[in-house]
């Protein structure tokens, strides 16, 4: 009854493009014009506290192995703390601009997770090529937080971080449970001897 | 200061504040179609994930998520719910800095 993994993963990078989208569009009109109807800042904590929360039913229905299932809750935890966190600043509850680093937190998390669980080499499938990119890209996104917090007025950081957020979206939409990556897939993957 | 100056300097300074606006402005404009374009483009160049066109052997799920109808869905949803709002505080802030 459970859903392909695939399908899972294309779900997932829908609420991760429109988090994307949501965020770009924030960096571009600025923080204060953004600001102007107070809705709008909950948009983004709230979308990702909400991955968060979905992430839950994945890691207890999709646990083809106690690693896959430990990376899952990680994910669900650390998103929901992001969220949460975010959602604290917007309202006023927490002030510290310093805050802003669990997003740092939550983006090495989940890319620990993406490269542990992981465990075939990079050209295995196309999934394992996705997880070891996708697991890289976040640990490289987790500068753009810092930035934020030491420069929140530069461009690139604000850019940048929404930017990881389409380029993961693209990453999982292109994500397949057994396909090739360039034109290669594993013998034991299911490709020809 | 003699006005001779002070008004193109003033005129200028507007013209830089229309240019930056209106840049962000066709940013934010652009965001939605482009999404929008992208799954559009994806559907050309593989029609069989839109169970809709070519749905043998495929079940519940499959319909629920066909991935070029959900990047145009979320491209949908930014230019309908989002944008609009956005470039109206956009002329507002602009407008009142002016």
């Amino acid at each position: 009854m459970a859903p392909r993994a695939e399908l899972v993963h294309w779900f997932f990078a829908a609420g991760f493009l429109l988090l994307g989208l949501i965020l770009l569009a924030e960096t571009i009109v600025g923080r204060e014009v953004f600001a102007m109807r107070p809705w709008r800042m909950y948009l983004w904590p709230s979308i990702a506290f909400a991955i968060g929360v979905l992430l839950w039913p994945v890691s207890v229905f999709f646990t083809n192995s106690t690693l896959h299932m430990l990376a899952h809750a990680s994910w669900a935890e650390v998103a929901m703390l992001a969220g949460a966190v975010q959602l604290a600043l917007v309202r006023g509850k927490l002030t510290s601009r310093w805050w802003t680093l669990s997003l740092s937190v939550t983006l090495l998390v989940s890319a620990a997770a993406f490269l542990i669980h992981e465990q075939n080499p990079w050209l295995f499938s196309r999934a394992a090529f996705l997880h070891h990119a996708i697991g890289w890209t976040l640990v490289v996104a987790a500068i753009f937080p810092l930035g934020q917090v030491l420069q929140s007025r530069r461009f690139v950081w604000g850019a940048g971080f929404a930017m990881t957020w389409v380029v993961v979206a693209v990453m999982l939409f292109c994500d397949r449970d057994v396909a090739p990556i360039f034109g290669h897939l594993s013998a034991f993957a299911g490709g020809s001897r | 200061m003699s006005s001779d100056i002070v008004g193109p300097l003033e005129r200028a300074s507007e013209r830089e504040k229309a240019e930056r606006r209106s840049l962000r402005a066709f940013a934010i404009e652009s965001l939605g179609p482009v999404t929008i374009l992208g799954g559009i483009v994806w559907a050309i160049f593989q029609p069989y994930r839109i169970v809709f066109l070519d749905h043998a052997g495929k079940g519940f799920y499959d319909y629920l998520v066909q991935p070029p109808l959900l990047v145009i869905g979320v491209g949908l949803l930014f230019s309908l719910v989002i944008a609009p709002g956005l470039l109206d505080d956009l002329r507002t802030a602009y407008g009142s800095e002016s």
